[in-house]
């Protein structure tokens, strides 16, 4: 049996799955002042009666990080930032204890300048002195040669309780989201250690002893363990978990459109081939551009709950919410009180959405119901709007190869597939103004729960070797390794999903179902004067996106 | 928060998978480096910064501009559609106005490539800033262009194409033709009968560095172009001037680069050559991007960069300065210049032999311009390429008079196919591109 629990901004939704499906679901209100009561409460819900020994599995999915972040409820961490010639790190600042220090390291991993000892005591012993506990370390092109991070958290060792260094946070290129990253993963860092441990040890007392799983933003999960050195990783995994509900549903050798209509928001995300489509760089969050791997996701501030109002003639929805529709007892006629006149939603007031939407009838001159369907129609349109906006983005995405620009994969979905709390009562409205198939999702009041409790461990490996330096090295990883002139592509691909695979494992995959694949592979012959010197290589692999193998029986059954 | 003052697009084209040849300059790994370093300063994060996809041009956009033989596929690669795109769809996102500055950060480059086109010369194939300029004039309706050329060699293709244009100002500022291909690119290239002035160049001498190209930049061009006063402004901005560059002589840096973009101020950046890619490039397209966006880079250094040991000498200093003068004067006193060349016998023909190093190809050819005060003129010119392939190609300019697009006509109309192998005619009133085949 698997638990999957997500924690949305009004409702905590908890999943049981076993073998014949979907065996239990559970809503629980969130509190947002005590998301630790809303995540139990849930669990006990859900578990109340079962065995604990037959629970094989538990994915947790929660906006303690997110939170903690946009509301600002983080603590001091120091921040040392070595840069080198370019843009001035000071652009980059991301806190009041943000330190530029000497060192320099070129794109291939060339020490320019080495870092100043000293320099790098004095900021530790201020530092001490104002009681920091969590530092980050980051260099330009650390990714390329770590040398310099290495040595700063050697002097820094001992003196604070945890050091996130850049290079471990991410293999990827880009210097200010390298710092962003290190500093919000250095930030979250107490904060969900103390929570999940307490987590892990409420389950210890109801007899639930085992490893507990995070979603992460990419539509992937972690187990806690490893997730302590990455916690940042958790933030924003509320979309990917609705995303990862809908994976099952989306259709073979197509591409499928994902949304999940909210009361207040729509989000969107795109299948191929039930595979989500990833954003290249990282997520962004409260300000802060990060490398922080996450599903391609757009929001719209759009959704059941949304304030319908008439400006300067115009009848416009959204985006802010000012409470629940006027059927439950609010003060502003929404989208959900026009799906009440028109007979889609019947469990509440339907009078009262009628009253609610009179005066703006009367203003505009039409009737009740006819303003019904405009305000269904705009919605409906907004929310088309948004889903072109995604997959033009998506297209337009820059290559760099001729091949990728002439044969590159351009996404043309015909289908879509709704899920959140009004979805299939606009479906039918949906459909009628594009050419695109709508489907509901299964349980599409708990699919994000049944996404996080079905969705695979992922990660990904940035490999990178240089013949003519003889290194081959994935600073991510810890792994660096002397390599002779014959080394090339295929060794380099080779060793990447070799330290793929483990990593996956240490994180949580079943290692009998592991889909690796390569997403970026690139040699160049480095040539200097008229001869070859070497080659440079450098690949990207990773764990496919997706639901795991070994429940394919209980996916059928959801379709059910 | 870093924020851009003005709008500032980029295409970033590095074609990862073409080259000339596996060690050849033009090769794949030549923006490696540079790409390495733009993502690792994460220029396409910074507010008002924004990457463009490349559109790869049409048939009809390249043949607005070349002649090419015995036609376009047989001269180019999806490369070159790509690349030329890449300056096309800049100059697009300047004039719909969704930037203010763009750059193409392309290649292969372009700025070698004549109207006419047997192959490749000085790894160039097609012109990638002419190409990008007519289609703009035809969907834009923009009239006065100057192109300013701060690549290391002379932009002779660019000259060439424009040769005839008064509504095109060329400046081409590179290291001297006596040192270094293609061995053109003197003062008196100043223009054809019915343009002169209107091709500017200005050879520096070797060793050239930062207070050279400066001053050259201060108080030779930009005064030109104040007179001038074009719609639109180009840079042909070739990197091969950098300290570093191993087929070149001069000792241009990153902070010069930054420095002269700052000056120049134009609306759009293209990419030409550029060849040292570790040591220069990564550096000298960080400081291009920032300066065009307004951005600080008075810390863009390459790791060696010493501006004292690069410093030119005082003979260097006063070479610069003549050269300077000479090409000022030439730009005042253009009429009086224009009327010497009209006492000329014959100042409408011109002979020529053109070679294309990078394919070994000799072309000899016959130029016959219409001498007119009413438009560009008709251009007439007759192109034997030693591989023996011989064409007639007839040019009606964009503003073409009555009487020089007859001439044009008459001139495609008459042609024997018994003496050409290919008879073209453009006609750019029209925007028609017409070929016969000979037999
Ligand atoms: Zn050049
Ligand atoms: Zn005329």
């Amino acid at each position: 049996m698997i638990i999957g629990l997500d924690v949305g901004g009004t409702h905590t939704d908890v999943v049981l799955l076993d073998d014949n499906g979907l065996e239990k679901e559970i809503k629980v209100l969130t509190d947002p002042s005590n998301l630790f009561n809303s995540v139990l409460t849930g669990l006990n819900e859900i578990t109340s009666g079962i065995d604990p020994k037959n629970i094989s599995r538990i994915v947790l999915s929660t906006t303690l990080s997110t939170n903690a972040i946009v509301q600002k409820k983080i603590p001091a961490v120091g921040m040392i930032v070595s840069s080198g010639p370019g843009i001035d790190p000071d652009f980059y600042r991301t806190n009041a204890y943000y330190f530029p220090v000497s060192g320099s390291i070129d794109h291939r991993g060339r020490e320019i300048e080495p870092i100043d000892h000293d320099e790098i005591n004095h900021i530790a012993e201020h530092l001490q002195k104002e009681g920091i506990r969590y530092v980050g370390v980051v260099g330009k092109f650390s990714i390329r040669n770590p040398a310099h991070e290495l040595q700063i958290q050697a002097i820094l060792n001992g003196s604070f309780e945890k050091i996130f260094m850049g290079h471990r946070i991410s293999g990827s290129l880009n210097f200010s989201r390298r710092i962003a990253t290190t500093f919000l993963n250095a930030a979250v860092y107490p904060i969900h250690k103390e929570f999940y441990e307490a987590v892990q040890r409420s389950l210890e007392a109801k007899g639930l002893v085992l490893p507990i799983r995070l979603l992460k933003a990419d539509g992937g999960n972690m187990r806690f363990e490893s997730s302590i050195e990455f916690p940042a990783q958790t933030i924003l995994s509320g979309p990917s978990a609705s995303v990862m509900g809908a994976v099952a549903f989306g259709t073979e050798d197509e591409d499928t459109l994902v949304m999940d209509i909210g009361g207040t928001t729509t989000d969107m995300a795109l299948l191929i081939n039930r595979a989500p489509v990833l954003n290249p760089l990282g997520i962004g969050l409260g300000g802060y551009k990060t490398l922080i791997r996450s599903l391609e996701t757009l929001s719209i501030g759009l959704g059941g709950d949304s304030a319908v109002k008439l400006i300067e003639g115009k009848l416009e929805v959204g985006p802010e919410r000012l409470g629940p529709a006027m059927a439950y007892g609010g003060q502003v006629p929404t989208p959900t009180d026009a799906l009440f006149i028109t007979g889609d939603i019947k469990d509440g007031d339907k009078d009262k959405s009628k009253n609610g939407l009179k005066p703006l009838a009367k203003i505009h001159g039409i009737s009740v119901e006819a303003l019904a369907h405009q305000i269904i129609d705009i919605t409906c349109q907004n929310i088309l709007t948004a889903a072109q906006n995604l997959i033009d983005r998506i297209n337009s995405k820059p290559v760099y190869t001729v091949h990728e620009l002439q044969e590159g994969y351009l996404v043309r979905p015909k289908n879509i597939l709704v899920l959140g709390g009004p979805a299939p009562y606009f479906a039918r409205h949906l459909e009628k103004l594009c050419a695109y198939s709508i489907r509901v999702v299964p349980n599409w009041q708990v699919a994000n729960a049944i996404g996080a409790a079905l969705a695979r461990t992922t990660c990904e490996v940035i490999f990178f070797a240089d013949t003519e330096r003889r290194v081959a090295e994935a600073p991510e990883e810890n792994f660096s390794q002397q390599i002779d002139s014959n080394y090339d592509r295929t060794g380099a691909q080779q060793h990447a999903f070799e330290l793929l695979r483990d990593k996956a494992i240490q994180r949580g995959a079943n290692p009998d179902f592991l889909e690796m694949e390569v997403v970026e592979a690139l040699q160049f012959n480095m040539v200097r004067g008229f001869n070859t010197t070497g080659k440079n290589i450098r690949v990207k692999v990773q764990v496919k996106p997706g639901l795991i193998h070994e429940y394919d029986h209980v996916i059928a059954k959801l379709s059910q | 928060m870093l924020k851009a003052k003005h709008q500032t697009g980029l295409v970033f084209f590095p074609a990862f998978d073409w080259a000339i040849s596996p060690t050849h300059p033009e090769r794949e790994e030549r923006l490696l480096y540079t790409q390495d370093q733009v993502f690792e300063e994460g220029l396409f994060d910074i507010e008002g910064i924004s990457e463009f996809k490349p559109d790869p041009v049409t048939l009809k956009d390249i043949q607005r501009v070349h002649f090419c033989v015995p036609d376009v596929w047989h001269v180019t690669t999806e490369s070159h559609f790509i690349s030329a795109g890449g300056a096309k769809t800049i100059g697009m996102a300047v004039l719909d106005r969704q930037i203010k500055r763009g750059f193409a950060l392309v290649r292969p480059p372009g700025h070698h490539a004549m109207r006419v086109v047997h192959g490749a010369r000085g790894f160039c194939n097609i012109n990638i800033e002419a190409i990008m300029i007519e289609y703009l004039r035809e969907a834009y309706g923009i009239e006065k262009v100057a192109i300013v050329d701060t690549d290391c060699h002379h932009g002779d293709g660019t000259q060439d194409i424009y040769w005839h244009d008064p509504e095109t100002l060329f400046i081409s500022i590179h290291q001297d033709g006596r040192t270094l291909y293609p061995g053109s690119g003197f003062p008196n290239e100043l223009g054809g009968p019915n343009a002169v002035g209107k091709t500017l160049n200005i050879p520096l001498p070797p060793n050239t560095s930062e207070e050279g190209f400066l001053y050259t930049a201060e108080h030779v061009i930009m005064p030109i172009l104040e007179d001038f006063k074009p719609d639109i402004i180009i840079n042909s901005a070739g990197q091969d001037n950098h300290y570093t560059d191993p087929i070149t002589n001069m000792n241009f840096s990153a902070q010069g680069y930054a420095n002269l973009t700052s000056i120049l101020n134009p609306d759009i950046a293209v990419l030409e050559g550029g060849y040292s890619i570790e040591g220069a490039l990564p550096y000298v397209n960080l400081g291009i991007v920032l300066a065009l966006a307004g951005i600080d880079y008075t810390n863009v250094k390459e790791p060696n960069y010493d501006p004292d040991r690069i410093r030119q000498a005082p003979a260097v200093t006063d070479m610069i300065e003549k050269i300077g003068e000479t090409v000022l004067t030439i730009w005042q006193q253009k009429e009086y210049i224009r009327n010497q060349i009209m006492e000329k016998a014959d100042p409408g023909n011109r002979n020529r032999n053109i070679f294309y190093d990078t394919d070994g190809i000799q072309e000899s050819q016959h130029e016959q311009i219409q001498i007119c005060s009413d438009c560009a003129g008709a251009l007439r010119i007759d192109s034997t390429s030693s591989r023996g392939v011989h064409i007639l190609a007839v040019h009606i300019p964009r503003k073409a008079c009555d009487a020089c697009k007859q001439t044009g006509y008459t001139w495609y109309e008459s042609a024997d196919p018994d003496d050409f192998d290919i008879i073209f005619i453009q006609d750019r009133t029209e925007d028609h591109y017409l070929e016969r085949k000979g037999k």
